[in-house]
């Protein structure tokens, strides 16, 4: 939780600057414009910066945003405080609309897609008639309230601040909850978002229609500023640039928008009116200068200027710990069912010519530790991934207590109770472990991002983070709480991925080479931990090569060796049993 | 619509799809070494154009100027880096490449632009002049980047493309020009006339895509690219310098650009601003080709071509709009059937 003073003071601050004697009304001007511009950055922070989605598109949500309030506004004179929730429905249904084909795309196709969208878009203003083609559509009402009109730069000002502060508010409180986590995690990939239930693609969907709107919002003050609207700055430039803002500020960071709008609006300004007096004459000085002045920054920079600034600032390592005496639903658990956890039966995966799992068979029965074993590249993650429903098994079947979930997604195989850790940690290292951890009970909580915003989302909110304080303090983790994953060592992240996975409250933990990086005693101390939860009734299914670990862990012992078990048994049995011994040692003298 | 129309706009088709062709492939080139969305490619075409045709009509550019600027620069980053291991062979040499060369040839554009040089004087001149400002280029914008993400160069790109572009008004002002043509005659093939620029264009193209194809297949230099654009790091612990790659990357893109402008500004007036939208169709094409497959490019660039052709005719005033829209579809695609790979980003 961030203090919120700081945002007061700017609030008062900006409330305060149009009293102050002798303000240059023209400074009134470029702030209004800085306003309208750190609305649209706000949403690239939250879309590039924090979900990892580049859109170079925002300039054509803006264009509907004003032109849906031109349009009504002037043809049918409806009055601009209802236009304002039109223009953001129009804004927001067609990010819905474009969202669908585009948050699909992948890597760098997203952002070329967006352009090539906004581009589109920007001759489609152009030509439409009933948008006034390329003159546009002028004689816009101004907003007023009562009698009193906001004609002014210094008038509407206020409006926008109030929107723009307001705005990130609620963006802020949409970061830090069950909607922000999941769209945070969503620029480290899917993976492993996706086994805890995330659904990442409607993640996506939702960032998208959060940027549109606060773009809309940006185009319904615009026009509503400029009393006109033409085409001009909805196009290609203009969504470049809004981009610019948002990197240059700092593309992870809501304040960063703002800065970043500040800068770059004040800069061109600066540019555009003090460098003819300098160089006279010649045409495009500023836009060279801004150019390289851009370049410049960013080799300073390189990850934005607000996170630069803020390294300035004394650390401040708050962070309350969760009141760990709240509780959430726990799953029921019939001791009448099968005791027959999870059945793998004859799976088989193919990537192409290459048989990674060859009808292998074994279950994990309820209470009960189960060591999966082989050299590298014998298929122990490929059938993790099998049994996690990140990959489709080629033929076989996997069953949960008896019910078959062979092209379940992982969102599905989570809610059955089956959580994971990752061979290769997946964890999100800007965030802290306790964010991180909260991850696993993603599921668990049912507040949605409108409840977030407005903060309505807190007792829900709570009980999140008091599960996952719970289980770091089980993993023993507690001092780490509010430190950021990526700061931990490896062996201590590869814990913070089990806290996440018993955030989910599993009946079956699958583990990928936990203790690969452990040292010791931290070892043993994860032997008591895994031997506690098989006593509480959990399963776990693990990969490991650590044999010391395993043989003196494991209940059963399934091994495998280039995609075929080749031996199932105690731990006693399988160290005796010849063909082991061979896969792991070549061929026995 | 006849026989003859549609030959003749297959034809036209065909020699600008060549041009996107090679801009895509440079594209491709510099994004795969480099993880840099070459937007400035526009403007090495223009520059390389411009500086051509102001040779041919005798007048001086001004990118021979800056590209020792920009040496200079190059120059000072040389230093700035190497302060703590400054040492005799590496000043000299970072002289030569940055300070001397750019020097010479500004030299030699004083003399020759003063008499109207002839074509292949003009032609081996502005490429120079071009490559070298983007051998520059990189040194001095996205060198200190090649860290960073793809956003960050993109954005550095999207920079450098506007100081160009600013560059290019100062330099060669407002007005279009065209150049002479590389190759002049023509001759008639049943209702088509081939003109020998369009020869020129289709000659050039297959020549290039061959010697890149050479180049990465058989060379040293090209494998050590190519192993770079597949994993910096790996390349690196092998002993390739990365930073040589990258130059070699943007030197070819610079060339490859600049020598495209020399084909087109015989056929079309180009004006300081008209790279941006060359560079962006052979984008299109880099885009169909995955931005990292060198024939699927080059094919898409010919499609690319030919539907911009057919929609000049048909709705001139939507072209660009259906060029751009035709991506759409095709990214859809392209990212529904490629594997669910998991992107492991920054």
């Amino acid at each position: 939780m961030q203090s919120r003073l700081p945002i007061i003071v700017f609030a008062l601050v900006m409330a305060a600057i149009p009293f102050v004697p002798g303000m240059p009304p023209f400074w009134i001007v470029l702030l209004d414009n800085i306003g309208l511009a750190a609305l649209v950055a706000m949403g690239l922070v939250l879309l590039t910066g924090v979900g990892g989605l580049t859109s170079f598109g925002q300039a054509a949500f803006v264009g509907f945003g004003a032109y849906t309030t031109a349009v009504l506004s002037t043809a049918y004179g409806l009055s601009p405080w209802l236009t304002l929730p039109l223009s953001l429905v129009v804004s927001g249904s067609l990010a819905v609309l474009l969202g669908l084909i585009t948050v699909r795309l992948s890597g760098h196709y997203l952002p070329l897609g967006t352009l090539a969208w906004g581009l589109g878009l920007f001759y489609l203003f152009s030509k439409l008639e009933f948008l006034g083609r390329n003159d546009g559509i002028s004689a816009i009402p101004p907003l007023s309230v009562g009698s009193f009109k906001m004609l002014s730069p210094g008038s509407i000002y206020y409006a926008i601040w109030v929107a723009v502060i307001l705005s990130a508010l609620l963006t802020m409180n949409l970061l830090d909850s069950r909607t922000g986590r999941a769209i945070r995690a969503l620029r480290r990939g899917h993976v492993a978002a996706e086994a805890f239930g995330v659904h990442t693609p409607r993640a996506k969907l939702l960032v998208f229609i959060h940027a549109a709107v606060l773009a809309g919002l940006s185009g319904w003050l615009y026009a509503h500023l400029q009393r006109a609207v033409n085409p001009t700055p909805f196009g290609a430039q203009a969504g470049i640039e809004y981009l610019f803002i948002a990197v240059v500020g700092g593309a992870g960071y809501v304040w960063g928008g703002v800065l970043g709008a500040a800068i770059v609006v004040v800069l061109k300004e600066v540019l555009q009116s003090y460098l003819p007096l300098i160089l006279p004459g010649s045409g495009q000085v500023e836009t060279i200068v801004f150019g390289i002045m851009l370049v410049a920054l960013l080799q300073l920079a390189p990850g934005g200027l607000w996170p630069w600034l803020m390294s300035f600032l004394p650390e401040r390592t708050s962070g309350k710990k969760p009141d760990t005496s709240l509780k959430l639903e726990q799953r029921t658990r019939s001791p009448g069912q099968s005791s027959i956890l999870l059945q793998v039966d004859k799976a088989r995966k193919q990537f192409g010519g290459v048989v990674a799992v060859n009808n292998v068979s074994f279950d994990v029965q309820a209470r009960e530790i189960v060591a999966l074993i082989g050299p590298n590249g014998a298929g122990k993650s490929t059938t993790f991934n099998l049994i996690t429903g990140v990959l489709s098994a080629s033929s076989g079947s996997i069953s949960v207590l008896g019910s078959k979930v062979d092209r379940a997604p992982p969102q599905e195989i989570v809610k059955l109770g089956i959580s994971r850790t990752f061979q290769h940690v997946k964890l999100v290292p800007d965030m802290t472990v306790l964010e991180n951890v909260a991850i696993g009970a993603h599921l668990r909580g049912h507040s949605g991002p409108i409840a977030s915003m407005l903060r309505l989302d807190r007792a829900d909110e709570a009980k999140l983070l008091a599960e996952a304080a719970r289980q770091i303090e089980r993993v023993g983790l507690a001092d780490q709480m509010h430190q950021l994953a990526g700061s931990l060592s490896l062996g201590q992240q590869r814990i913070v991925e089990i806290a996440r996975a018993l955030c989910v409250d599993p009946m079956l933990l699958l583990l990928d080479e936990p203790a690969a990086g452990l040292r010791h005693m931290e070892k043993q101390q994860l032997a008591t931990l895994l031997r506690e939860l098989r006593d509480g009734g959990m399963s776990v299914l693990l990969v490991e090569h650590d044999m010391g670990f395993v043989m003196n862990l494991a209940d059963r012992i399934v091994v495998l060796d280039f995609g075929t078990k080749i031996a199932e048994g105690t731990p006693a049995t399988i160290k005796t049993n010849p063909e082991v011994i061979k896969a792991y040692l070549g061929v026995a003298a | 619509m006849n026989t003859t129309i549609m030959l003749f706009l297959v034809q036209d088709g065909i020699t600008n799809g060549a041009i996107y062709a090679l801009l895509g492939l440079a594209l491709v080139l510099v994004f795969a070494v480099t993880r840099v969305i070459l937007i400035p490619q526009g403007e090495f075409v223009t520059y390389g154009a411009l500086t051509y045709a102001s040779l041919a009509a005798g007048q001086m550019p001004g990118t021979a100027k800056l590209a020792l600027a920009l040496g200079i620069g190059a120059f000072a980053f040389d230093l700035f880096v190497a302060r703590k291991a400054l040492h005799g062979r590496l000043i000299l040499r970072s002289i030569l490449t940055n300070i001397a060369l750019p020097a010479i040839v500004l030299a030699l554009t004083v003399y020759f632009a003063a008499q109207k040089p002839p074509v292949a004087v003009s032609i081996a001149l502005s490429l120079v002049i071009v490559a070298m400002i983007g051998l520059y280029l990189y040194r001095i914008a996205f060198q200190p980047l090649a860290h960073t993400s793809v956003l960050v160069l993109l954005i550095a790109s999207v920079g450098v493309h506007l100081a160009l572009q600013g560059l290019g008004l100062l330099f060669f002002g407002a007005e279009g020009q065209r150049g002479p043509a590389v190759l002049s005659g023509a001759f008639t093939a049943g209702a088509l006339r081939f003109t020998g620029q369009s020869l020129t264009v289709y000659g050039i193209t297959i020549a290039f895509i061959v010697g890149l194809w050479l180049f990465f297949g058989l060379t040293l230099y090209g494998k050590a690219l190519r192993a770079t654009a597949v994993n910096r790091l790996g390349a690196r612990l092998v002993g390739i310098r990365t930073t040589l790659s990258g130059q070699i990357a943007f030197l070819l893109a610079s060339v490859i650009g600049a020598l495209s402008g020399i084909m087109i500004v015989p056929i079309t007036t180009l004006y300081y601003d008209s790279g941006f939208l060359i560079g962006l169709k052979g984008f299109v094409a880099a885009i169909i080709g995955g931005l990292v497959s060198y024939p699927l490019t080059a094919v898409a660039a010919l499609v690319v071509g030919l539907v911009e052709a057919f929609s000049s005719f048909y709705a001139s005033n939507y072209k660009e709009v259906i060029v751009f829209m035709l991506l759409i579809p095709v990214l859809l695609l392209r990212s529904l059937a490629a594997p669910a790979v998991e992107e492991e980003k920054d």
